[in-house]
């Protein structure tokens, strides 16, 4: 640490900081633009200026930037100086002079950076005489409203769009007072992470169109922290809502996961919570075969679901990777946990067993995004990460300028001098390799791809591990590149300070997971100490719902065979996206009775006798394991309303009143979590993963609504003048009113960033041990998954070579970052960017088939046809086809599989 | 009293009958301090440099051969020399001249500085709006190479190097160093921050790069043809060599002048050389080192200690046209555009036509000159048009002093310097249209 003065005290900061860092650290209000934590520095906004003194003699000192000023022993300045604050005012005046006046109908007005750093200043009287200038705004697509005459020209945008996330199709444009960001054409803005542009903006150029459809004030939104449902990195976003629906989602900073950024599939498809097809009565079947259903009271579907009960011969219970660790444990502690499937089709179920046994075994436990991100030389085997796990696709980016910056450490630049790194770095990239089937969207920083089928893709990770150590088995008949290819990997990774293997179940390939985990213990014993294995998982809780050990949904289909079992209870999972419509339709067929619990209409939902609404992540409590599998708390910032219930509740009352067990003794989060802490010792933890409902500060809960919550008594008063009592929240230390603690909640708890001044979400810096450090007293979550020491080994099939084909296509599943997530699809604003259906084909074989791009491929799958237009890939192999994955009214499941083409 | 020009740079150029051909050149002498140059050890030439005390004649004058000393040689990386031919400050037009008539000039001078700092490969950034010039300098550039003076193994000394001539994009920022090399570097041209680009260490492509101006390169060839110390021995002290002046404005006989630096005064070069002002005008101010530079007022007295101690106390006539006396003077020698203006002309008016040039060239990078120099040239042009306030003539200085020193590059300078000058030397002139305005005005206008 450093000793640094500023205004006459000491302090101790760190030297690897910028001053404006550690100002904002030690607490000062030093306003800024063009910084951002994640962004470094570049300079331009001039906004942070403070006096600069070169020792205790120099009275004089200069106006610096302190974005500009490494920190370092004896570093003396002075913020409150005259003439410094009367040149952050300026500023201030300086951009205020073409910034229109239009606050009160501002997106941003209310938790605006830009307001905030003008009280900052105080500047308040207008010098300006002139007429503002004038943009043109754009269409950027259904995610981001643009707003151009508010710019203040601060750059962060392209920096963020452009540099960070690799986009290029947001630039400035323009030079002088008329820069200009935008898009050379109006258009959807096509980089997966846009989102984050509403953020990232200072003031109300970028703005959430998503929001705007149903727009509040940041004040008038009650919110909890929630962790996203989309994939399974688990980004912690806090969700907000007003008048009964979710209005928007924002990021939730987690320094070893998401950081400051979200994917737009995790920030707009929320509106999923709040579309037609939402289920919010009970709804009975009488008549399965035909599609009549009526509106049951909860009263009446329990009385049904008792006499389905005592009626069964045997009742099983099929778990979702989609629903909380409490719901698929209070699922199987109903039926027995030899009745309990996980809810996947052994396709994936063995591919997730396989991969969650690899994360037991990484030597230093599963690895984290963070980790990702400061990784130096990374293998991707068999994922697709911008579009199985998209935040870890942008952790992934950042990665490849590791090495170069290693590699030249003598320069000496500060790592948050981001100008100065960006051109030092130039066009050099450290060590990142693809092996997917098709061109994915991190293949522009790829230093080699490996584009092959899925056991060719396991050959290479096997070789790889091989020629890392050759301890591990050689693979026999690689060809000469794929070799080759292997050797450079190889190098890279044992060149490497912080290597990294990323796989994952995208190909439902246990061998490539078994490859990736070879390669990461071959690592550990040639004494890379910092190898690390990240695991991708595709769903929500999949690692959760695995380490509750069910069975695959064969299984099932045995005991509904056997008459073991004629009666199903099926937890938020549509069976249909499983497995192929006439197994699945068996499967419905062979159950006597079924009872669906979920938070949407589904075609399994439409085939159940009972079912029963089930919240959203918006109107429940609950934990998700994620890929790391760390378990994360998410809170309902909506009381459910109606007849809508937790789905671990609902199951809890289904036992109560079935008899499977004590009446109440389900009907607490916090219960189901000590009964599951209890029966599954590897879970135990979760319990911890945020404070239980008893916890309190100082006797008080914790606000879901901001204290300058408008409303509190009128909210409702077009319905009643009584002020009806606020609803009560038995699972969690959260109020839904602004009552309650007024300073910062642990980090798990918190709904909301703001700080007296900093109405924006950039007041983060107040609740962050250290400015773009962990949260203060710890982030949340907790870690499962310890890992094993270096000496577990892997098992080590090797698959054999991939045969050569003339008849059939092999069809792998290929994904779809919008599309491929059953609930984001369903949200508005994600619908419009899902693709049209496709079929992906290697260009020979399209042309040995006689088609051309665009053209219909008729496929028979096992007993499955598909017909979709041809979408040519140049980078797919011939004898692949790619198939997406889940697409909405269009889904294929059970990939890979031999595919013949009809006519 | 006539005072002859010591044409050094221009020697032969608007001589009867030379042209920019290399027969020509060659004829004249040309291309022998290449040939000697080569026989030399490179440090030989460095050293010959600082001795020279040569100062860079793009605006700020910086001693050249201390630039050229901060060349980090250890980095591994290739070294590039970049000639600065962007040359937009309005009221200069020296490098044109050398480039139209004497292209081999500057391409010897630029091989011999190639040499000396073995340069891989040397660039000349020219300005778009001279691209008459840039295809003479390709032409020479291809003669030269056909003669081995360019190119591979020149004249036979196993030293090889290109000279590329890079088109800019139309914008003074191109011509701040760093700006330039993010140009040519296919961005946009924002200056960078130093530290820590200093491009004698981290310049084009983050390689040790070296960004001298058309006159400077020049100059190098004639420090290398006579000697570092002969050289120095030329104008005086700290201000060696020749400079070549750019007068323009409201003189009889406009025109570039070479002259040994400290020669001859402004007043000489004015009145004498120039012929003063128009006959019944009077003289009322000259800026002295192109329209950036502070102006200077006819009747000012300038007072104060001189570098090396000694007092003066000149008026405008007095001053002697160098780098150290007109900095003294609390101007610059800039690039050396002199603009002269005589009685007729109104202050008010002359500054809002530099503000618009200014607030349209700045880059946009940073806040101060981006947002600030736009709002100079919005009150100065309503001043101009009759549309004045009171409170403007303050607010003006208020700006101006906000900007200088505060930005990213030096052009927040180049903006507010003219402004802070104009202002605070002519006041009663901007305070007077305010009055006169405010008298015309009728009613309430919102703008």
């Amino acid at each position: 640490m450093a000793t640094i003065t500023i205004d006459g005290q000491s302090y101790e900061a760190d030297p690897s900081a910028n001053l404006l860092q550690a100002a904002l650290t030690l607490g000062f209000d030093l306003p800024y633009f063009c910084w951002h934590p994640a962004l470094g520095s570049v300079g331009a906004c001039r906004q942070c200026a403070v006096r600069q003194y070169r020792d205790e003699e120099d009275t004089t000192g200069q106006i610096v930037m302190a974005c500009m000023v490494p920190v370092a022993d004896g570093l003396r300045c002075s913020i409150v100086e005259p003439e410094a604050a009367e040149f952050r005012a300026e500023v201030i005046e300086w951009l205020m002079s073409n910034h229109p006046h239009d606050c009160p109908v501002c997106d941003e007005g209310g938790e605006c950076h830009l307001q905030d750093m003008t009280v900052m200043t105080g500047h308040c009287k207008r010098r300006f005489r002139f007429p503002k200038r004038t943009f043109r705004n754009q269409y950027l697509g259904p995610f981001i409203n643009h707003e151009m005459n508010r710019c203040i020209q601060c750059y962060r945008c392209v920096r963020f769009y452009g540099d960070y996330a690799g986009g290029s199709d947001l630039v400035a444009m323009a030079a002088h007072n008329h820069v200009y960001f935008g898009r050379h054409e109006e258009g959807i803005l096509e980089n997966e992470f846009s989102g984050n542009l509403v953020e990232i903006c200072p003031t109300g150029v970028f703005t959430d169109k998503t929001l705007k459809h149903h727009y509040s004030r940041k004040w008038d939104m009650v919110s909890s922290p929630s962790v996203c449902s989309h994939c399974a990195v688990g980004c912690n976003t806090i969700a907000s809502t007003r008048y009964g629906s979710v209005r928007r989602i924002l990021n939730r900073y987690h320094h070893d996961i998401n950081g400051y950024f979200l994917c737009d599939r995790g920030r707009f498809g929320y509106t999923f919570t709040d579309a037609a097809d939402r289920l919010r009565r009970p709804l009975l079947h009488p008549d399965r075969e035909r599609d009549v259903e009526t509106v049951a009271e909860p009263a009446e579907a329990m009385k049904r679901i008792r006499e389905i009960f005592s009626e069964a011969t045997g009742v099983a219970g099929i778990g979702s990777p989609r629903a909380s660790l409490e719901s698929n444990y209070a699922l199987r502690n109903l039926v027995g946990s030899g009745r309990f499937s996980s809810g996947l089709p052994r396709i994936e179920h063995d591919a997730t067993t396989a991969l969650l046994e690899a994360m037991r075994n990484a030597p230093d436990g599963p690895g984290s995004l963070r980790d990702a991100e400061r990784a130096d030389a990374v293998l991707i085997l068999g994922e697709d990460p911008n579009n199985t796990a998209p935040r870890l696709a942008l952790a992934l980016r950042q990665s490849v300028r590791n090495e170069p910056i290693r590699a030249d450490a003598g320069s000496r630049i500060p790592r948050w001098h981001d100008r100065a790194i960006r051109d030092f770095v130039q066009d050099r990239k450290g060590p990142l390799f693809i092996a997917w089937p098709a061109s994915t969207r991190l293949d522009d920083l790829a230093a080699g791809t490996h584009r092959a089928a899925p056991d060719e893709i396991a050959r290479l990770g096997f070789a790889v591990a091989h020629a890392i150590d050759p301890q591990s088995p050689a693979v026999t008949d690689l060809d000469d590149s794929a070799s080759d290819l292997a050797s450079r990997i190889a190098r890279a990774l044992k060149e490497a300070d912080r290597p990294m293997v990323v796989s994952g179940t995208a190909l439902r390939s246990p061998a490539i997971i078994a490859a990736a985990a070879a390669t990461v213990h071959a690592l550990r014993r040639t004494g890379s100490g910092g190898s690390s294995f990240l695991a991708v998982a595709p769903e929500a809780n999949t690692i959760g719902d695995a380490m509750l050990e069910g069975a695959p949904l064969e299984t099932l289909e045995q005991q509904l065979e056997s008459g073991e079992v004629d009666t199903l209870v099926i937890l938020e999972n549509d069976i249909y996206r499983r497995l192929p419509a006439p197994a699945t339709d068996r499967i419905i067929s062979k159950a006597r009775r079924i009872i669906a619990l979920d938070s949407i209409a589904t075609a399994t939902t439409n085939r159940a006798d009972v079912v029963l609404p089930a919240g959203s992540f918006a109107e429940s409590d609950g934990t998700f394991v994620n890929h790391e599998g760390r378990a994360q708390r998410f809170f309902q910032p909506l009381p459910p309303a109606g007849d809508v219930l937790e789905a671990w509740r609902w199951i809890g009352r289904i036992a109560a009143e079935t008899g499977t067990s004590k009446q109440n003794e389900w009907d607490r989060l916090d219960r189901v979590l000590t009964a599951l802490a209890r029966d599954c010792p590897e879970l135990a933890p979760a319990r911890d993963a945020a404070p239980d409902a008893a916890f309190r500060a100082n006797g008080q809960r914790f606000p879901r609504a901001p204290r300058r919550f408008s409303g509190r008594t009128s909210i409702l008063s077009h319905l009643s003048v009584h002020e009806p009592k606020p609803p009560e929240d038995s699972d969690s230390p959260l109020s839904f009113t602004m009552e309650g603690h007024s300073g910062q909640p642990p980090a798990a708890l918190v709904s909301h960033y703001w700080s007296p001044g900093w109405n924006s979400s950039q007041a983060l810096n107040k609740f962050q041990s250290e400015v773009a450090g962990p949260a203060r007293g710890g982030d949340p979550g907790a870690r499962l998954i310890p890992g094993n020491g270096p000496n577990e080994r892997p098992s080590t099939a090797i698959p054999a070579p991939v045969p050569d084909d003339d008849q059939t296509l092999l069809a792998v599943p290929c994904y779809e970052v919008f599309g491929s997530d059953e609930l984001s699809a369903r949200a508005p604003a994600v619908a419009e960017r899902i693709p049209k259906p496709y079929v992906a084909l290697a260009p020979t074989d399209a042309e040995h088939h006689g088609l051309d791009s665009g053209d219909s491929l008729n496929l028979l799958i096992g007993e499955l046809r598909v017909s979709a237009p041809v979408r040519l890939d140049p980078k797919l192999p011939p004898g692949l086809c790619g198939i997406p994955a889940g697409m909405p009214g269009w889904s294929v499941p059970h990939l890979p599989a031999r595919a013949s083409v009809v006519t | 009293m006539a005072i002859s020009e010591q044409r050094v740079i221009l020697k032969h150029v608007d001589e009867p009958g030379y042209d920019p051909g290399i027969e020509c050149y060659v004829r004249h002498g040309g291309y022998e301090t290449l040939r000697k140059a080569v026989g030399m050890q490179p440090e030989e030439i460095c050293r010959g440099v600082e001795v020279s005390e040569v100062r860079g004649r793009g605006g700020a004058g910086f001693p050249a051969g201390m630039k050229w000393k901060f060349l980090d040689r250890k980095s591994g990386k290739p070294i590039y020399l970049i000639c600065n031919a962007d040359e937009s400050e309005p009221g200069t037009f020296k490098d044109r001249q050398i480039m139209h008539k004497d292209p081999h000039q500057l391409i010897e001078g630029m091989m011999v500085s190639a040499f000396a700092i073995q340069a891989a490969l040397a660039f000349i950034y020219i300005r778009e709006e001279m691209p008459q010039a840039a295809r003479i300098l390709e032409a020479a550039i291809d003669e030269a190479r056909a003669r081995g003076f360019v190119g591979e193994d020149i004249l036979g000394s196993g030293y090889s190097c290109e000279i590329v001539v890079h088109r800019g994009a139309a914008a003074y920022i191109c011509g701040e160093e760093t700006g330039l090399i993010e140009s040519l570097e296919g961005k946009r041209a924002y200056p960078r921050i130093k530290p820590p680009y200093f491009p004698a260490a981290l310049g084009l492509y983050q390689c040790p790069t070296i960004v001298n101006n058309v006159e400077t390169l020049c100059h190098v060839k004639h420090v290398v043809a006579i000697g570092g110390e002969a050289f120095a021995r030329t104008g005086s002290p700290g201000n060696t060599g020749t400079r070549i002046w750019c007068v323009s404005g409201h003189v009889q006989r406009p025109g570039y002048y070479e002259f040994e630096c400290g020669a001859l005064t402004l007043g000489e070069m004015i009145h004498d050389v120039c012929g003063g002002v128009h006959p019944g005008r009077s003289l009322k101010a000259v800026i002295p080192g192109g329209s950036s530079a502070k102006i200077l007022r006819a009747d000012e007295r300038f007072t104060g200690k001189l570098k090396d101690g000694t007092e003066f106390d000149w008026g405008l006539n007095d001053i002697p046209l160098d780098f150290d006396s007109l900095m003294a003077c609390g101007s610059m020698s800039g690039s050396g555009g002199i603009i002269v203006m005589d009685d007729r002309v109104d202050m008010v008016e002359a500054l809002a036509n530099i503000n618009a040039f200014y607030s349209h060239e700045s880059c946009g990078q940073c806040t101060p000159c981006r947002e600030g120099s736009l709002w100079m040239k919005k009150i100065t042009k309503r001043m101009a048009e009759g549309g004045a306030r009171t409170e403007d003539t303050d607010l003006l200085l208020s700006i101006g002093d906000q900007i200088a020193g505060r930005t990213i590059c030096a052009f927040g300078e180049a903006c507010a310097w003219p402004t802070q000058s104009f202002v605070s030397k002519f006041r009663d002139e901007f305070l007077a249209k305010a009055s006169e305005d405010s008298g015309k005005r009728k009613g309430l206008r919102l703008v």
